[in-house]
C-alpha cells in the first residue's frame, strides 16, 4: 500500500500530498536532497512496517502500555509532540466534554464516527482504551510530525490511506476533544 | 559542502554562456552578462527577496512575480471573472463586478500602487485602476484578495489612477476621455465636434479608511476637457499636492495622433489636496447627483455587497482659487514623477527633445509671485522657465516614465528608442544608458515611487518581445526584463514573460507582506448565511423552485454526496463550505453542464456555484484540486427528475443501498 503512495506522489509530482507537506516545513531551511532523502526514509520505513503488519500488534501493544501502569520500553506510546503528561479530570469536566463535542460536529465529524465503524477514519469508540491521553493530545495538534514518525499514526495512515487534516485546534481544542472522547467511552 | 560545485547553477551559467556566444554569432545580443544566472538563481525551496505586483492591463488582473526570479506565484482576479477560482462566477463575488452600466466583467488594469505609511510601503494594500469603465480596486495583501472596488463617476478612461497620497489618504482618478458635462446630467447628449464647448475633466480623491482601507468617493475636483493622463502624489514637502500630466490641451475630438500633438506644450497639472479636503469641511462644494457602485468584499461572511450611491462633492476651481496650477510641459506628458525627496517633478513628453525637471520649491515661488504666462480656463499657467529645474538633454527618444533609487538618480523608459537613461537628479547628467528588448513602457524598481527605494533591481515591462522567446503564433507574449543597478553601469539579468499587458509595477520587500499572509479561514468565524459548520450542518433545503444545498468539503469527500427530488424547473445553490483548517488545502467543486465556472474553496470558507438543470438524469459533482490520495474519490450525484415528479427531496452520504 505504502509503496503505491509512493509511485502516486511521483507521479503526479506537484499534487501528492505527502510531498507537498513536506515541502513547506522545508521551505527555508532544507535542500531538496534532504527533502527526497526524507521522503524515501519515510517510504521505506512505512513499507517496512507494511511488510511485518503489526498494525494489529502495535495497536495490542499500546492497549497493554496504558492498561498497565508503567510501561518504559523505548517508544512511550505517548507519541511525538509536546505533550509529555496529561492530567486527567475524575470526574469529567462536563464543560469541557460539552467544548469538545462542539468542535467535534465542526472539525472531526466529517470523517470520525462515535461508533467503532470506520468512515474515513478510524471510528473513536474505544480510542481512549487504545491510545494514551499523550497520543491522542498530540496527533490531534501535531498531526504532519506523528504522520511522520510515530509508527502507530504511521500504521494507521496504511489503513486509511488519508492523512489525517491538520485542523489546527488549539491545546485547549485538544483537551478537551480529549475529554468528550473518554466521555464517549463511558466514562463519567 | 561548501565548496561543493552546484550542477544545476553550473549548467544554468553555462548555458548563458553558449546562449551569449551563439547569439553573438547571429549578430544579435541576449544583452546580459555572464554572472547573471547566479544573481537571479533562486534555489528550490528558498523564497525570492521582494514580490512584484504587476498590472495585468487587458486581462484585467494582477499578476504577483518574485524578484529576482521572475517566478510567477499568483494571478490576483480583479476586474475580469476568472473561472478558476470563481471570481466573478460565483453568488458571492459576482456584486464584485456591479457598476451603474450593471454587471461588468472586465477592465483594463494599469497601475498598483501600494499604500504606503509616511511614504514608504507598509505592505498592508495594494490599488489599481480600472480604466475602462473608470474603477478602483483595493488588494488586501494579507490574503492577496480583491476586497473593494469603487466606480468613478463623472469620468471615463480612468488612466492617471490610483497613485497615493505619503500616507494613503486617497488614491486619486482622473479622465483620460473628457466628455460632456452639464449641472443635471453627467453626460448630455450633444454633438461631439462641441468638444470645446461642452467637454470636462475631472480629478477624484477617492479616500482610503486608515485602519480598513474601505474607498469611499472624498471628493471631485472640475478641470478644463484636456486627457489626464498619469499622476503622482507628492511626498515630504510637496505631499499636500497631486501632480498629474495631461495632453491634448488642443481639447481636440478626432485624429488626436495629429490634432493633439499641435502645440509645443502641454500641462503638468498641480492640485493642492489639502485646501481641497479643507473646503469639503467647510461645505463649498457642490452636490452632483451621480450613480456609482462601491462594492465590497467581507471575509467573515464570505461575500460581497454592492451598493449603488447617488452623489458627489464636486469643487470648482476657478471660484476658489489657489488650488490649481498649470505648468507647462513639452510635447503631450505621459509620466509624472515625483523623487523620493518630494523636491522635483519629471515630465516626460512623449514627442519631447528633452525631459524636463520641475522644482517644487520654484513652483510654490512662481504661485506666490504670481509668475503666470496666462490662465486657461480661469486656472492660472505658471511660467515654464520659473518652475524648472533644468532638462535632461538629448536622454533618447520617447521619453515615458521615471523611477528613483534614492541615491539621486533617476530612470527614465525611453519608448521610441528602447532604452533605459539613468541620469542624476541634480545636474541632469545622463550617467549610464541599457537597451531594453523592446520599446520599454513603464519601469518598477522596489520602493521607486515612495521616499524610501530600495534599489538593488529595476524592471523594464516591454510592450513587444519580436524575437525573444519561442513564438507562438500571431500573439506573443509581453514582457518583463530585470536589471541590477547596484553598481555604476545597469546589468541586464533576466527576462521573464508576463501575463495580459504589463503597465506600472511596484515591488516591495517579501518580508513586510509574508509576516501577515493569511494561511486558512478560522471555521469559528464563518459568518456566511449559507455556512455548514460541520457535516451535521449539511442539509438540503427547498424554498419553492430554489434548491439549497449546504454542502461540506473535506478529504475527500463531500455531505451530502447522493441528492435526490431536485426537478426541472429548479434552480440550484450549492453552497459549499471547505472544513480544513490548514494551509494549502482548497477543494474545487464541479458540476455537470454548469454556465459559469467552478468553485475553488479556501480552507474554512463557503462558496456558492449557481446551477440551473436543464435536462432530466443523474448528474456528477466533484472536487477539482487534487487534495489527497483519494481525491479522485471525492465526488457525488444529484438526480434531476421531471418538472411535477414526486420523488421526496433526499440527501445522505455513506447511505448504501443495502442500508436502505
Amino acid at each position: 500500500m505504502t509503496f503505491i503512495i509512493g509511485i502516486t506522489d511521483a507521479s503526479h509530482g506537484n499534487p501528492i500530498f505527502i510531498f507537498r507537506t513536506f515541502t513547506s516545513e522545508n521551505k527555508h531551511n532544507k535542500s531538496m536532497k534532504r527533502i527526497i532523502l526524507i521522503s524515501a526514509t519515510c517510504i521505506a520505513f512505512c513499507a517496512l512496517v507494511a511488510c511485518g503488519d503489526n498494525n494489529q500488534n502495535s495497536d495490542a501493544t499500546s492497549n497493554t502500555a496504558t492498561t498497565t501502569t508503567e510501561n518504559k520500553a523505548e517508544d512511550d506510546a505517548k507519541g511525538v509532540g509536546k505533550f509529555t503528561s496529561v492530567e486527567l479530570t475524575n470526574p469529567l469536566d462536563q464543560n469541557m466534554v460539552t467544548a469538545g463535542k462542539g468542535i467535534y460536529d465542526v472539525k472531526c465529524g466529517s470523517c470520525h464516527r462515535l461508533t467503532d465503524v470506520k468512515l474515513v477514519g478510524p471510528g473513536w469508540k474505544g480510542v481512549t482504551s487504545r491510545r494514551k491521553p499523550e497520543w491522542i493530545m498530540n496527533f490531534s495538534t501535531n498531526v504532519e510530525e506523528m504522520l511522520n514518525k510515530d509508527a502507530n499514526a504511521m500504521a494507521m495512515l496504511e489503513e486509511c490511506l488519508v492523512r489525517m487534516p491538520n485542523q489546527n485546534l488549539s491545546d485547549d481544542d485538544a483537551r478537551n476533544i480529549l475529554e468528550f472522547m473518554r466521555s464517549n467511552d463511558g466514562e463519567k | 559542502m561548501k565548496t561543493k560545485i552546484n550542477p544545476v547553477l553550473t549548467m544554468a551559467i553555462v548555458m548563458v554562456a553558449l546562449l551569449g556566444t551563439s547569439c553573438k554569432n547571429k549578430g544579435t545580443k541576449s544583452g546580459s552578462g555572464k554572472d547573471a544566472a547566479e544573481k537571479v538563481y533562486v534555489e528550490p525551496g528558498k523564497y525570492d527577496e521582494f514580490y512584484n505586483i504587476v498590472s495585468g492591463g487587458f486581462s484585467g488582473q494582477v499578476a504577483i512575480y518574485g524578484i529576482p526570479s521572475g517566478r510567477l506565484f499568483k494571478v490576483i482576479p480583479v476586474f475580469s471573472q476568472d473561472p478558476q477560482t470563481g471570481w466573478g462566477y460565483n453568488e458571492e463575488t459576482k456584486p464584485m463586478l456591479n457598476t451603474s452600466h450593471g454587471f461588468v466583467p472586465w477592465d483594463d488594469a494599469h497601475h498598483p500602487a501600494l499604500s504606503v505609511t509616511a511614504g514608504a510601503h507598509d505592505g498592508r494594500w495594494a490599488f489599481i485602476n480600472g480604466n475602462n469603465t473608470p474603477r478602483i480596486a483595493r488588494i488586501d495583501m494579507k490574503t492577496f484578495r480583491t476586497v473593494d472596488i469603487i466606480e468613478i463617476p463623472n469620468s471615463s478612461g480612468n488612466h492617471s489612477s490610483p497613485f497615493i497620497t505619503q500616507n494613503s489618504e486617497y488614491v486619486v482618478a482622473g479622465t483620460r476621455f473628457s466628455y460632456p458635462m452639464d449641472d443635471d446630467n453627467s453626460n448630455p447628449d450633444v454633438a461631439i465636434s462641441t468638444y470645446k464647448q461642452n467637454f470636462k475633466g475631472t480629478v477624484s480623491f477617492i479616500s482610503v479608511d486608515p485602519t480598513s482601507g474601505n474607498m469611499g468617493l472624498g471628493f471631485q475636483v472640475m478641470v478644463p476637457g484636456f486627457n489626464f493622463d498619469l499622476a503622482r502624489a507628492g511626498k515630504l514637502k510637496s505631499g499636500d499636492w497631486v501632480f498629474f500630466s495631461c495632453y491634448n490641451s488642443e481639447q481636440a475630438n478626432t485624429l488626436l495622433e495629429v490634432n493633439a500633438s499641435q502645440k509645443d506644450k502641454d500641462f503638468i497639472m498641480a492640485v493642492n489636496w489639502k485646501k481641497c479636503e479643507e473646503l469639503i469641511k467647510a461645505g463649498k462644494f457642490i452636490t452632483k447627483k451621480v450613480k456609482y457602485a462601491h462594492n465590497t468584499y467581507s471575509d467573515e461572511v464570505h461575500s460581497a455587497k454592492s451598493e449603488i450611491l447617488t452623489e458627489a462633492r464636486m469643487i470648482d476651481p476657478k471660484a476658489n482659487p489657489g488650488l490649481v496650477y498649470f505648468m507647462p510641459c513639452p510635447k503631450s506628458p505621459h509620466g509624472c514623477d515625483v523623487d523620493p525627496t518630494g523636491s522635483y517633478i519629471i515630465g516626460s513628453g512623449k514627442l519631447a527633445a528633452v525631459i524636463p525637471v520641475f522644482s517644487f520649491d520654484k513652483m510654490i515661488k512662481a504661485i506666490e509671485n504670481k509668475t503666470y504666462e496666462g490662465e486657461f480656463d480661469g486656472i492660472p499657467v505658471l511660467k515654464y522657465d520659473a518652475v524648472l529645474h533644468g532638462e535632461v538633454k538629448k536622454p533618447g527618444l520617447g521619453p515615458l516614465h521615471t523611477e528613483f533609487d534614492g541615491k539621486g538618480f533617476a530612470y527614465t523608459s525611453m519608448f521610441v528608442s528602447s532604452e533605459v537613461v539613468k541620469w542624476n537628479i541634480e545636474n541632469l547628467e545622463v550617467v549610464d544608458r541599457v537597451p531594453t528588448y523592446y520599446s520599454v513602457g513603464h519601469l518598477s524598481i522596489p520602493g521607486g515611487p515612495t521616499t524610501k527605494p530600495w534599489g538593488k533591481y529595476m524592471i523594464a515591462y516591454n510592450k513587444i518581445t519580436k524575437d525573444r522567446y519561442l513564438p507562438t503564433g500571431p500573439e506573443l507574449c509581453q514582457s518583463a526584463q530585470l536589471y541590477s543597478i547596484e553598481g555604476d553601469k545597469m546589468k541586464l539579468l533576466l527576462d521573464f514573460p508576463t501575463i495580459g499587458e504589463p503597465h506600472y509595477a511596484e515591488a516591495i520587500p517579501a518580508e513586510l507582506i509574508t509576516k501577515n499572509s493569511v494561511k486558512f479561514f478560522k471555521i469559528e468565524n464563518n459568518n456566511h448565511p449559507y455556512v455548514a459548520k460541520g457535516e451535521g450542518e449539511a442539509k438540503v433545503v427547498r424554498k419553492g423552485n430554489e434548491i439549497h444545498v449546504y454542502i461540506t468539503a473535506i478529504r475527500s469527500h463531500f455531505t451530502p454526496d447522493n441528492i435526490e427530488g431536485v426537478r426541472i424547473g429548479d434552480v440550484v445553490y450549492f453552497h459549499v463550505t471547505n472544513l480544513e483548517q490548514d494551509w494549502d488545502v482548497p477543494h474545487g467543486f464541479a458540476v455537470k453542464g454548469a454556465n459559469n465556472a467552478e468553485l475553488l474553496i479556501m480552507p474554512g470558507e463557503t462558496s456558492t456555484l449557481k446551477w440551473v438543470p436543464d435536462r432530466v438524469g443523474v448528474f456528477p459533482i466533484y472536487c477539482t484540486d487534487f487534495c489527497s490520495a483519494l481525491h479522485q474519490e471525492m465526488q457525488g450525484y444529484i438526480r434531476i427528475s421531471p418538472a411535477g415528479s414526486t420523488v421526496p427531496l433526499s440527501f445522505s452520504t455513506g447511505e448504501t443501498a443495502d442500508e436502505k
